[in-house]
């Protein structure tokens, strides 16, 4: 079967047998990320409150540790806040010391938010249908109609 | 001026007060808050200018000048705007002061005067948060100040520590503005208190009334980062956001009833949506059921984020729990140095050249017998942000950074690695650019050391003054 996806869903795959298709985070959700010492904390948000079960489910703290690997030392904890359809993850361990510190780029983890939402969920097909896309600039879009 | 309190219409009027954000941290638009006095009516505006780090930047300016150690952009700044604060009543609060409340106070006082509010406008600054010449003491009447995420105790490290300073609350804030003060200076208060502590003020909310305070921590969150919650650095539909060369930052308009509604001025960039407020809401965020601050533990699990209109939004439902015994108190301490350096490969296979030149950078290093407590190799437009999550790089990539950090306790070897990178231009891989920067520069680490210290302990230190300009 297949199924159509969101415009710029690159990843996106075909159903699979459960009818379910893998599609990232990123048509789902938004976020953004800062740090505590050598912790970064990345809020998870979805765009239609509809979809927040999904994340519930799916985008749990066991899968996030996953994701991210040897880029997460520590552990990874996870809230949640209903009442704006988030999650917050705290990533310990995950910014080579933190603040100072840090030899990384990143060194702040202001950027893990779109790092998580490079991960992929399992998406019923039907539901799939009804994710407007809006986690990437729209085709056609140029810096002349930004400001 | 006479000598009764000037906010006569702040405290009688008690309906909503408009809380401005000028300043999200030190190095923030300058003119932010020129833009929130100009553009319409605001009863406060709050500046923040502390991070983690700042303090001991400022400390170490202070070290060298007993005048310095607060934020130094922020006294030509008032120059600019103290009458028209005055003359609208709009009155100012700020941790400016960093490690030297007293030494800002006294510059805001001159710059008062030839800004030309003498005698008609009132400085207030509280100190007492800054406890580095109390450490020893502390540590003898068995206040281990322990690292909170590691357990040492802080006599481990106490002969490197930079500057030590506790997170205060709002009550000394609320008791310069009760004093008539316009502009009131201080060190480490906590952020959001900068935002809550005119909400005190003004409602006559009292430590008891959890619940409001609670829901002005949220404001304060919401307002210490400047134009991050009115469209700055927000992901949803970001091409969309309008006419971000001119952001308006957040204003709070507070209710007394624990209440209030985000906005910005009419006719600036960017906006306020439900969507912006929750990113700024989740950023820093750690357990959202449990925000600790010095006068409430805030719960943001029970929030309600409702759009009443266009680029206006309403916070409420939000509880509060009593504070806790304890302050947090931010340590930094000197813990080694650091470099980081760079140059840029291009096609072909610019992420191979770039690989290969880190790993004789590398084999240098070790011939050389230095020794690094860590080295970092990252691609620049490859994987320095999302690491291992993007794969292997292709060997058709334009172009590559390759940014190579060591830290460690040895100065000079730290010293001698700055050396080791514009070799590598015509000692390694071809196709290699972008020296133009110079000798990476050594860095000294200044640690963070997080700890908690008993409040009985910082309270009966904290005072307050407020002097006539």
């Amino acid at each position: 079967m297949s199924v159509d996806v969101p415009t710029g869903a690159a990843n996106a795959h075909e159903a699979n047998a459960a009818g379910t298709v893998p599609l990232q985070l990123v048509h789902l959700a938004h976020a953004r990320s800062g740090d505590k010492g050598d912790t970064a904390n990345v809020g998870l948000i979805a765009y239609d409150p509809d979809h927040f079960d999904l994340l519930r489910e799916q985008v749990t703290a066991e899968r996030v540790k996953a994701h991210f690997g040897e880029m997460v030392e520590g552990e990874v904890e996870r809230f949640e806040l209903p009442n704006l359809g988030a999650l917050n993850f705290l990533l310990h361990g995950a910014l080579d010391g933190g603040g100072t510190i840090s030899l990384m780029n990143d060194a702040q983890g202001k950027v893990f938010s779109t790092a998580l939402l490079r991960m992929e969920i399992d998406v019923p097909a039907d539901v799939v249908e009804t994710v407007a896309d809006r986690g990437r600039v729209p085709e056609g879009w140029s810096v002349e109609d930004y400001g | 001026m006479s000598d009764a309190p000037s906010d006569a219409v702040n405290d009688s009027a008690a309906d909503t007060i408009r809380i401005a954000s000028g300043q999200g941290f030190w190095g923030d638009d300058l003119d932010a808050p020129v833009r929130q006095v100009e553009g319409g009516p605001i009863d406060y505006l709050m500046l923040d200018y502390l991070a983690e780090v700042t303090m001991s930047i400022m400390q170490k300016q202070r070290d060298r000048d007993p005048g310095a150690g607060y934020a130094r952009d922020f006294i030509p700044l008032m120059e600019r705007i103290f009458p028209a604060c005055v003359e609208r009543d709009i009155r100012v609060v700020t941790n400016a002061g960093g490690v030297n409340p007293e030494g800002c106070a006294a510059a805001l006082v001159e710059a008062g005067k030839r800004a030309g509010v003498a005698g008609r406008a009132r400085v207030g600054r509280v100190e007492g948060d800054d406890i580095l010449d109390r450490l020893e003491d502390l540590i003898a009447d068995g206040h281990a100040l322990t690292n909170m995420e590691t357990g040492d105790p802080l006599e481990s490290v106490l002969d490197r520590v930079r500057s030590a300073n506790v997170y205060i609350g709002a009550e000394p804030i609320v008791e310069a503005l009760g004093q008539g003060a316009h502009v009131i200076v201080t060190g480490r208060s906590t952020d959001t208190a900068l935002t809550y502590a005119p909400m005190m003020h003004a409602f006559g909310w009292t430590r008891d009334d959890h619940d409001r305070i609670a829901t002005g921590v949220v404001a304060g969150h919401i307002n210490e980062c400047g134009a991050q919650s009115t469209g700055g650095n927000c992901l949803i539909d970001w091409w969309n956001a309008p006419d971000m060369a001119n952001v308006g930052f957040p204003i709070v308009e507070a209710s007394p009833d624990g209440t209030f509604v985000v906005t910005k001025h009419p006719g600036t960039g960017g906006r306020v949506t439900r969507q912006t407020i929750a990113e700024q809401i989740l950023y820093e965020m750690g357990d959202p059921s449990e925000y600790i601050t010095p006068d409430v533990v805030a719960d943001f699990t029970t929030i309600d984020v409702e759009e009443i209109g266009e680029n206006r939004v309403r916070i409420s439902g939000i509880t509060g729990g009593p504070r806790t015994d304890f302050l947090k108190v931010s340590i930094a301490y000197s813990d080694g140095w650091k470099a980081t350096g760079t140059l840029t490969y291009a096609w072909p296979d610019a992420a191979q050249k770039a690989r290969a030149a880190a790993k004789i950078l590398r084999q240098r290093l070790d011939r050389l017998g230095l020794e690094f407590d860590a080295v970092r190799t990252e691609l620049v437009g490859w994987d320095s942000t999302h690491g291992q999550l993007v794969g292997e790089p292709p060997a058709d990539l334009p172009e590559v950074q390759l940014r190579v950090g060591v830290r460690g306790k040895d100065r000079a070897a730290v010293e001698r690695f700055t050396r080791e990178i514009a070799p590598l231009i015509l000692t390694g891989p071809p196709s290699v650019t972008g020296f133009a920067g110079g000798r990476p520069r050594v860095q000294e680490i200044m640690a963070y050391w997080p700890a908690l210290l008993r409040r009985e302990v910082v309270e009966p230190h904290l005072s307050v003054h407020v002097e006539e300009v």
